[in-house]
């Protein structure tokens, strides 16, 4: 299944694309560089050869007018019970930029029902235009009648770029768009930037649970779409005094021709909203056991953050799967990540190692977690954290 | 009840060390494993048809070794397995292989639900489960975290979604597409007979000449949208961990809470 065209008359045998293949793809067999079929066409191997032996095979592409009668840039504003969630407002922070970055205008879909504030809301957070449905059906999010309704507008419209948080609502959404468009999406960025020359936004995300990084374009389709992780970018600062254009649009799909029915909704307590904490305080294998998590909830409860956990702890059934982050967990990015008795195990690092500040309480020096930490603690967790609680009940006042 | 579970075979992330030198993968001696997440969505399955009867088909695309994820998502249970695989495949994109995989399962035939884990831990996307759903044009239930009804006969499934800000309880009608999260289940090992069985079985191998229907210029690099420019090492953290002593708790308590209100995060 390689892809990778070597020439073999130029290959000198150097062995420098083996040392960048990503995948493990090229060899050196008899003095000549050989692909398999791991060969995934990323092209990361081109660039290296010296005698620029390796090729890929020509795209086609798209007709420059084609591409070129699709303008601005678009934001899906998400929410929840009539709020607005915390990530739409990122987006359009980074909606913002990258539509000054292409001198165009900056529009937010609003869908929902009595969210007229919220559209509103758009415009303060830096939208020139709003798209705002609002109708029953549309009140709890549902994908089919959500999706129908982006890509009517869509259709009509002709946006350059389409964001989307990549929350569990927004990655599903952002997923039935663009199979429906068939235009290229970008799951889970945590970078976005116009490039210069090309004006095509390049998109950077994670792969193989943090260990690389990967860059990515879609230069002939459109819109461009990408999902963005939470907390990536800088939440914009309101201005009421901006001023927009609100424009109303019907939903396309009536509620008789929906098959999903929301029929209830299970409120998690306080302290699991991970997704949106700006401290989290985690527990692992070395809180012992369900109890063990009573000075982290503690702990927790005086600095206003959410309870969380690695695999182990809710592997052993100590605290709910809800509370897991790490690459089977949830991926979080708050301000302040403390880790009492984690080790640290690559997958648990990928979903919390871009913390702005990292705090690692654990009895073992060894343990992985202290080479991400800001601060280290080398103590048992439970002389630590109740500690820690103290000093901060006292510090902050409470 | 005709079920069919998506997989796909990954590298085992875990034990994936990076080059320093070049910030690279070191993909030797990396074990390939069922992506851990499709193992949910096997067991799932396998479940759904010993309660309701039918069969379990395993679907997956990728090279000829991705034939061991099969053989062993059969030494589990499942009763069919289908194997995608073809150099014009290569390169697929999220959107190449959710049109891929939904063409194969049209082929098929008539199914009453498709099981796929919540993402694969190689790319992380969790796009192709909702890219087969709209491909299909049937309903897509993502990140299920249990499935509380199922009615063959009405056609009606209800399940409990695992949310951000908690569990959303949806019903809707099959045939369906689910995405499962880990806490759905515990998946079963391969029993001895299975494996017995599935060393015997011969899988077939699909080819784009086994998709006639299906519109080739769609299918791997040239029918994905999204082209990878670059690959690089993540960021660094910057800087080492400070250790604060700890002679006595309440002094290594009372500066760690210093340095962190001056680091302005609380």
């Amino acid at each position: 299944m390689a892809l990778l065209e070597i020439n073999k008359d130029e290959c000198t045998g150097c062995g420098a694309c083996v040392d960048v293949c990503p995948f493990g793809a090229l060899s050196i067999v008899n003095d000549i560089a050989e692909v398999d079929e791991q060969c995934n066409g990323c092209g990361a191997c081109l660039d290296v050869c010296p005698v620029d032996a390796l090729s890929l095979p020509e795209r086609p592409q798209a007709a420059a007018e084609e591409l070129e009668a699709y303008q601005g840039v678009w934001v899906w504003v998400e929410q929840f019970q009539g709020e607005a969630a915390s990530i739409s407002w990122e987006m359009l922070g980074q909606g913002r930029r990258v539509a000054d970055q292409r001198k165009t205008t900056l529009t937010a879909c609003v869908l929902g029902h009595n969210v007229e504030r919220i559209a509103k809301q758009a415009i303060a957070y830096g939208a020139d235009r709003v798209f705002w449905a609002d109708d029953p059906s549309l009140a709890v999010y549902r994908t089919r009648p959500y999706a129908s309704t982006l890509v009517t507008l869509v259709r009509q419209h002709k946006p350059e770029i389409f964001l989307l948080g990549a929350s569990s609502r927004g990655r599903g959404l952002a997923g039935s768009v663009a199979t429906e468009l068939y235009t290229g999406l970008t799951a889970d960025c945590t970078g976005l930037d116009i490039d210069a020359e090309t004006n095509l936004l390049r998109q950077t995300r994670p792969a193989f649970g943090g260990n690389i990084m990967a860059t990515i374009i879609c230069p002939n389709y459109r819109p461009q779409m990408s999902t963005v992780r939470h907390r990536v970018f800088e939440m914009p600062v309101a201005d009421y005094t901006r001023e927009g254009q609100i424009i109303s649009v019907e939903p396309v799909m009536s509620e008789d021709e929906i098959a999903a029915k929301v029929i209830d909704f299970i409120m998690e307590q306080g302290e699991v909203n991970l997704a949106d904490a700006k401290i989290i305080v985690s527990g692992g294998r070395g809180v012992r056991g369900p109890e063990g998590f009573e000075p982290i909830r503690e702990l927790a409860k005086v600095l206003g953050g959410a309870v969380g956990a690695s695999r182990a702890a809710v592997d052993a059934g100590w605290i709910p799967y809800a509370h897991q982050v790490g690459q089977t967990g949830r991926t979080v990015r708050p301000d302040l990540y403390i880790a009492c008795g984690i080790s640290g195990a690559v997958q648990h690092l990928a979903g919390m190692s871009t913390a702005k500040v990292i705090v690692a309480i654990n009895k073992d020096l060894e343990a992985p977690i202290f080479t991400v930490a800001n601060y280290g603690v080398v103590a048992d967790l439970f002389q630590v954290v109740p500690a820690l609680a103290e000093q901060f009940r006292k510090k902050l006042h409470k | 009840m005709n079920i069919i579970v998506c997989i796909k075979q990954v590298p085992d992330t875990t034990e994936v060390k990076i080059n320093p030198e070049t910030g690279t993968l070191i993909r030797e001696g990396v074990p390939s494993i069922i992506n851990p997440f499709d193992t949910y969505a096997i067991e799932e399955g396998l479940r759904l048809k010993e309660q309701f009867g039918g069969k379990v088909t395993v679907i997956s695309m990728g090279p000829p070794q991705a034939m061991e994820a099969l053989k062993e998502a059969v030494a589990m249970g499942a009763d069919e397995a289908i194997l995608l695989s073809d150099r014009a495949f290569a390169g697929s994109d999220t959107w190449a292989t959710a049109y891929t995989l939904s063409r194969a399962i049209s082929k098929c035939g008539a199914f009453d639900i498709i099981l796929c884990g919540k993402q694969a831990i190689d790319g992380d996307t969790g796009q192709v489960g909702p890219g087969i759903a709209r491909q299909l044009g049937i309903s897509q239930l993502t990140y299920v975290f249990k499935i509380r009804e199922l009615d063959p006969e009405s056609g009606s499934i209800i399940v409990e979604r695992l949310l951000e800000e908690g569990r959303e309880v949806v019903e809707t009608s099959l045939p369906a597409l689910l995405t499962v999260v880990k806490d759905i289940n515990q998946p079963r090992y391969p029993t001895f007979l299975g494996i017995r069985r599935a060393t015997r079985m011969e899988i077939p191998v699909w080819t784009t000449a086994d998709l006639p229907d299906a519109d080739a210029s769609r299918f791997g690099l040239d029918g994905s949208p999204t082209q990878v420019v670059r690959i690089f090492g993540p960021p660094k953290r910057e800087g080492t961990v400070e250790l604060i002593s700890t002679d006595s708790m309440d002094e290594a308590a009372g500066t760690l809470a210093d340095r962190l209100l001056a680091e302005k995060v609380i």
